[in-house]
């Protein structure tokens, strides 16, 4: 088989997927009567026409850049990591335990220390699915979907008694404290002449899940763990020939995978909603699979990937607000975009390698 | 030529994307001949043989059987046009006997006791004939691999195959079961049928066959008569140049001990015990090899002291001993120990396939203080010094940041040689090292292993082919069902001695092959009872 050249493999498999997606998604358009131009004009407007627009497609991004890291992580180690839902949820309790247990003086003291408390929560959560893989070849697939499934009754749990605040009917915690409410893009560009949309919820996690892109490509590519990482990721065999301990390198891939799902709530919890709700995470776990998928699982594709599926949840909604295609059609055409660029894959990738055989033949002929 | 070829091939080529397998092609098989094919690994030999049995299908060319032009689609029509295959891994359902596996796809009819009546008669006939002696009521799981290898040429002969092509058959043997497989393909070809051996064993070629063609980058670079030609000479034909068959190296000048194994056992995950009390030793400055047949124990051995496997018993290097099980029983102690390691089976032990050659080249040391600082790694620095390493053990293409899987299985070796050699360790375990590898390369592997022995460095090889343990071996240990059978000196034995070592049988019976084969058969005929009595019952 002729393997396409790297740049191909990178950009133009996931560009023909989501074409395909797109055109699929247009024909479904179409038979229920609307116009997919229409309905790809009022996406690209609602998501990238205004500030506005951009504030809601890379506060998703955000939380998408943090689960698709988390999974990208546990799969260069050869994990599925279908838990960052559940971490994220774990993420958000460390979040807002940590807001809620001081008077924060200022966002630059709690967001550290809600960082620290959301990647902990979220690190632990990955743990004990983690140490049963590895000691005990429980499936990680398996232990982290249960994972989710306790997560949310936890979460349930704790807000429905003892996180409540009393007097309340709400299950949700109290709102934070005014010093662990973290700038939004439109407070930190303010000051810098530009006027950004106020009501958008993109903040300065933003720029935290940025740099985690950045520590996630150093920890793969440049160090020493990142390497024995791949290495079990590949081949278990070869890695116990190298001396490389399977138990400790799936037990720390999953620390990390779980921390970097826990950071999520850091956007959604205390950048947004500024108190605990019930399911914080709305799916993002899931998504995060799709982003890394089509990210390659490397840092600069879960970025753009990220984005793009900000586009469609940010455009998405707008769909359901100015046309009448139902709510639920938007949940069919973002289900296609990650059919085809995650699931599908090969469908696309074989097709064109046999195309850029053909090619080359002719060429040489 | 009067009489018709059996087989005829005209201009067949066949490419898999960029890789031209086979380029027009063209042999003719004279019938009741045996006709060797030879050529390094992916010279396109197994191609050829695939689009015979129609496996895969050619881009170009015709195929005449008896000289009447024929399509052959898939395996079923190879079958109908009289040709059957061995292939170098049996195709052989294992939990089930000889004979129910004999008529596997070729039943008469929905019953099926018919069938293996008439099955177990042409059996019985086919068995005179040719001297193939199966046991038919033993499982294939009981019976050694001769007798594995001679099921798979009934079943060719039950579907009334008059050619036979063999893929490699020889490498799971024992030199004396390959000795009976001769004869039986001998007595074949008297008896009117067609062989094809496709090997890259110059000995096998000029022992049986009657015609050679040599294959070199998927083309026939010379048919000619065996008688005619000699092992160099193909030898040549094969790569393309001179080429040195003899291994050349001073005598050993063995210093102190270096690896010192006493009692080694090791049982496996089924609870099978794989090593039963070893006792070794490797000096300084010598080559001791393990000969046996795959599956001996050899390479539990090498596991064992590799750090991959855990084992009871002691081990020293030295003079510190190693552990065996738990923690520091792991391939990173074994390496901080001194010990150097080739692993069997390159590709999944010896590299990560995706992983690029300089990633490669300090796979197992990317600990080291030369790698990197402190968490990080070292990767300009790594790169270069591969790149350096390549160039050394001439490494083609000399492309340090290429994925190991675009390396030819010999540059592959290479990687790995030159990662385990230039570490300078005390003791180098090295398995297989030329499996897979081309007659060009293997010069090469070889004299570095023997430029590492005068360096004074202990080296204990495991390698299945024979020839090369006795021409690189100081010492030989002969290993049998995780037993070490006895030691011999390369200048003091012969292959009929090690062989018969090999197959468990201490001491030189006058017919070195009926000893093989009657222990073999008693130990089928013994399972064959015991299985006997307990299928009774069931079909009862």
């Amino acid at each position: 088989m002729d393997r396409l050249p790297g740049w191909a493999d990178a950009v133009l498999v996931p560009l023909v997927s989501l074409l395909l997606a797109a055109l699929l998604s247009a024909l479904v358009i179409l038979a229920i009567g609307e116009s997919p131009v229409e309905a790809v004009r009022i996406m690209v407007v609602g998501a990238f026409g205004s500030t506005y627009g951009w504030g809601y497609t890379l506060y998703y991004a955000t939380t998408f850049m943090f689960t698709g890291l988390a999974f990208a992580v546990a799969s260069h180690a050869g994990m599925f990591n279908i838990g960052a839902e559940g971490q994220a949820m774990l993420g958000g309790l460390g979040v807002a335990l940590v807001c809620l247990a001081l008077p924060w003086p200022h966002w630059t003291l709690a967001l550290p220390a809600a960082m620290a408390g959301g990647a902990v929560f979220g690190a632990l959560w990955a743990l004990i699915p983690a140490w049963l893989q590895a000691t005990r070849g429980s499936h990680i697939v398996i232990t982290t979907i249960m994972f989710n499934l306790i997560a949310a009754a936890l979460l349930n749990y704790l807000l429905g008694g003892v996180l409540r605040p009393a007097g309340s009917v709400e299950p949700a915690t109290a709102r934070f404290p005014e010093g662990a409410t973290l700038p939004t893009l439109h407070d930190m560009l303010a000051p810098l002449g530009i006027s950004f949309s106020r009501a958008a919820p993109v903040n300065i996690s933003l720029f935290v899940a940025v740099l985690a892109c950045l520590f996630v490509w150093l920890l793969i590519w440049r160090t020493r763990l990142g390497y024995e990482i791949r290495a079990l990721g590949y081949s278990q065999t070869a890695s116990r020939y190298a001396g490389i301990g399977p138990v400790k390198i799936v037990v720390v891939a999953m620390l990390i995978s779980g921390g970097l799902a826990g950071l999520m709530a850091v956007n959604v919890v205390m950048g947004e909603a500024e108190r605990l709700l019930l399911n914080p995470t709305e799916g993002a776990g899931f998504i995060g699979i799709a982003v890394a998928l089509m990210g390659r699982n490397h840092p600069l594709g879960v970025f753009l990937a990220a984005i793009l599926f900000g586009f469609l949840y940010q455009g998405g909604g707008e769909l359901g607000l100015w046309t009448s295609i139902p709510r639920e059609l938007i949940v069919v055409i973002q289900a296609l975009v990650i059919l085809f660029t995650g699931a599908l894959d090969n469908m696309v990738r074989m097709p064109m390698e046999r195309a850029y055989g053909a090619l080359r033949r002719r060429r040489k002929a | 030529m009067s009489v018709a070829p059996a087989i005829e091939l005209r201009g067949i080529s066949k490419s898999f994307g960029p890789v031209q397998a086979n380029k027009d092609i063209s042999i003719r098989v004279a019938p009741g001949t045996i006709h060797g094919i030879i050529g390094e690994n992916g010279a396109g030999k197994s191609t050829l043989m695939s689009i015979l049995y129609g496996f895969y299908k050619a881009d170009a060319g015709k195929i005449f059987i008896k000289g009447q032009e024929t399509r052959i689609p898939d395996s079923q029509a190879a079958i109908a046009a009289g040709i059957g295959m061995v292939f170098q891994h049996f195709k052989l359902v294992e939990n089930f006997t000889v004979l129910e596996n004999v008529i596997l796809g070729a039943e008469d009819g929905a019953l099926l006791r018919p069938s293996l009546a008439k099955a177990r008669r042409e059996l019985a006939a086919l068995a005179r004939e040719y001297e193939l002696n199966v046991t038919p009521d033993a499982l294939i799981e009981d019976i050694g691999v001769g007798m594995q290898q001679r099921v798979e040429i009934l079943k060719a002969l039950y579907r009334q195959a008059d050619i036979l092509i063999l893929d490699e058959p020889t490498g799971v043997l024992t030199p004396a079961e390959a000795d009976q497989l001769f004869r039986i393909l001998a007595r074949l070809r008297d008896e009117g049928k067609t062989i094809i051996l496709i090997t890259h064993k110059l000995r096998e070629i000029m022992e049986i066959t009657d015609d050679v063609s040599v294959m070199r980058r998927g083309e026939i670079v010379a048919t000619v008569r065996t008688a005619e030609t000699g092992p160099e000479e193909l030898a040549e034909l094969m790569v393309g140049r001179k080429v040195l068959l003899r291994v050349e190296k001073a005598p050993a000048r063995p210093g102190d001990v270096v690896l010192e194994v006493e009692n080694l056992h090791v049982v496996d995950g089924q609870g099978v015990e794989r090593l039963r009390g070893i006792d070794l030793q490797v000096r300084r400055g010598e080559i001791v090899g393990l000969a046996g047949v795959a599956g001996n124990g050899q390479s539990e051995l090498l596991e064992v002291l590799g750090g991959m496997r855990p084992a009871t018993g002691r081990v020293t290097v030295n003079g510190v001993d190693l552990a065996l099980t738990g923690r520091g029983a792991d391939g990173k102690a074994r390496r901080a120990a001194g010990v150097g390691h080739v692993p069997e089976d390159r590709q999944r032990e010896g590299l990560i396939m995706a992983f690029s050659a300089w990633e490669n080249s300090v796979f197992g040391y990317h600990r080291d203080p030369a790698s990197g600082t402190g968490l990080l790694m070292d990767n300009a620095g790594i790169e270069a010094e591969a790149a350096a390493k390549m160039e050394r053990f001439d490494v083609r293409p000399r492309d340090a940041k290429l994925s190991a899987r675009h390396f030819s299985g010999g540059n592959q070796q290479k990687i790995v040689l030159a990662r385990e050699i230039e570490r300078n360790p005390d003791l180098l375990l090295v398995g297989q090292p030329t499996r897979g590898v081309d007659i060009g390369a293997i010069e090469f592997i070889h004299a570095q292993i023997i430029a590492l022995r005068d360096a004074g460095k202990a080296i204990l090889l495991v390698s299945v082919e024979l020839d090369e343990v006795m021409a690189l071996s100081d010492r030989i240990a002969v290993m049998f069902d995780g037993r070490i059978m006895g030691e011999r000196l390369p200048g003091q034995t012969d292959e009929t001695e090690l062989g018969l070592l090999m197959a468990g049988i201490e001491g030189r019976p006058e017919d070195a092959a009926a000893a093989v084969q009657e222990a073999q058969e008693a130990q089928a005929q013994e399972h064959a009872e015991e299985h006997g009595t307990a299928q009774g019952g069931g079909h009862g």
